[in-house]
């Protein structure tokens, strides 16, 4: 594998805080909560009624007959990846198609098409399911339309390790690059899965908060009074290419992607490993494979969903992966805004971290009224400031069978 | 039972809503595929929209012969439940 450095060339995103990445970064920064109660009627019935839906509909930006082609997520997908595409000024045609790839993670895949095809099998008969209903529904459907709408034809690939899939999508994009299979990578996640049957699901697992009287409220990651998070949707793409070919076009540079670490618990399908260890262990190794000393990470963009295990877990990994060097850290969890969007949070999470090294700004977690007192940490409660001159973050991201995945990130 | 303009309209509609074409230029002259990019799984959604639409089945074996708007308003117009 060759030492090619990455870098970040154009971010996009749809989220339950603003429709784009500026309209989301302001939102994040001002402390924000995209948390609201459900107004449809099956939300009723339900033991959670609460979610974070996206800030601004995608019939609203996308074209009618290309959005009745797209299951939800990959709308979704489509709005975020042509926004980075645009960002990063590709739109003009300055990549070569055979060197452009495309990894879009998701974590449940088409479900709303899936569930809503059943209903009309149920109801009106095998005749009336949607020809559509397949290319819609399979997992890989947001990062093939991604990969049709830029022409990209070197790997197209969709990363799937529930929460930790963004992530993932990421590590993958970098791993293209440094294996030399691509120059231009389009890496991100979607989620689309605010439908009853995953809301009953997800409440059966004990996984959600039920704080439906407060939505705003509900995501409150290392408080004392968390009880589960809040299920979130949309999707967040980047731009990811080699330095050499970035710096060829003369294209802007957020932050360097400088390495990965990816781990399995093998501990329990749906469980943290309680000590994080397997947490420990892709930070460790995302730092190596970055060179990245723990002195030299300021700010953590934890996975931290507000379930009472996992934030405490995270808090343990992180010290133990900076060898108790966690004085010069601010953490945050974008989670208590934007609630937890599965196979997209690892990437809305990175373009969170990758600007708040490039503005030398943490945005604060919400809802940290009491903190749980085992936590160490310094998280950022308000708006914080980042030293300047070459600094580094890590993104974390953990999934429902035991994936691991950390981001390593330096300032450009 | 529907005239053959009907029909055309019908149709029109329908490859408006499952393609985006605007429905005055959905002519029986038209062919599907090549003028209205319709392609194979839109055709499906079109057929099975147009069977609810005017009370005719459509046999799968059927759809590969209605090449045109044309071909598909004859069909429908010679098996519609008199």
């Amino acid at each position: 594998m060759s030492s090619q450095r990455v870098v970040v060339t154009g971010l996009g995103a749809t989220s339950p805080v603003g429709g784009d990445v500026p309209t989301t970064w302001a939102a994040l920064l001002a402390g924000t909560s995209g948390a609201r109660r459900l107004t449809e009627e099956w939300a009723d019935q339900l033991p959670v009624r609460i979610a974070a839906r996206v800030a601004v509909e995608p019939l609203e930006v996308l074209d009618r007959v290309k959005a009745r082609r797209l299951d939800r997520s990959g709308q979704f997908a489509l709005i975020a990846a042509l926004e980075a595409w645009a960002d990063a000024d590709l739109d003009t045609g300055s990549a070569d198609p055979e060197r452009l790839g495309v990894a879009i993670a998701s974590g449940i895949g088409g479900v709303t098409t899936l569930l809503s095809n059943y209903d009309t099998l149920l109801e009106k008969g095998p005749r009336r399911v949607s020809p559509l209903s397949i290319p819609m529904l399979m997992p890989n459907s947001p990062a093939a339309n991604v990969g049709l709408a830029i022409g990209a034809k070197a790997g197209v690939h969709t990363p799937v390790s529930a929460c930790a899939s963004g992530n993932e999508a990421i590590a993958h994009g970098v791993d293209m690059i440094r294996l030399g299979r691509a120059d231009v990578v389009v890496v991100g996640g979607t989620e689309a899965a605010i439908h009853p049957l995953p809301m009953a699901a997800f409440a059966q697992m004990m996984a959600l908060s039920k704080r439906n009287d407060a939505p705003e409220q509900a995501s409150r990651p290392w408080d004392a009074g968390r009880d589960g998070f809040v299920l979130g949707e949309g999707a967040a793409a980047l731009v990811i290419e080699s330095a050499e070919h970035a710096a060829g076009r003369g294209a802007q540079v957020y932050a360097e992607v400088a390495g990965a670490g990816i781990t399995a618990d093998s501990h329990d399908i749906a469980q943290p490993d309680p000590v994080g260890y397997g947490a420990t262990r892709a930070m460790r190794m995302a730092l190596k494979e970055s060179g990245v000393e723990p002195r030299e990470i300021v700010h953590i963009n934890a996975h931290a969903t507000s379930t009472p295990q996992g934030d405490i877990a995270e808090c343990l990994a992180i010290t133990t992966a900076l060898d108790g060097r966690i004085d010069q850290v601010i953490a945050t969890s974008t989670k208590s805004m934007t609630g937890h969007l599965l196979g997209a949070a690892g990437a809305l999470e990175s373009i969170a971290t990758v600007l708040a090294l490039r503005d030398r700004v943490v945005p604060p977690t919400i809802n940290l009224d009491d903190p749980d007192p085992t936590v160490k940490l310094d998280i950022a409660t308000t708006r914080r400031t980042l030293p300047s001159g070459d600094i580094a973050a890590l993104n974390n991201s953990f999934g429902f069978g035991g994936h691991n995945v950390a981001i390593a990130f330096r300032s450009a | 039972m529907a005239s053959t303009e009907e029909i055309r309209s019908g149709l029109a509609d329908i490859v408006n809503e499952v393609a985006g074409i605007p429905a005055d230029e959905v002519q029986l002259d038209k062919s599907f595929i090549d003028d209205l990019d319709v392609d194979s799984l839109s055709m499906v959604e079109v057929v099975v929209a147009a069977e609810e639409t005017f009370g005719v089945k459509i046999p799968d074996d059927e759809v590969k012969n209605l090449k045109t708007v044309g071909d598909a308003v004859a069909f429908i117009e010679s098996n519609q439940a008199a």
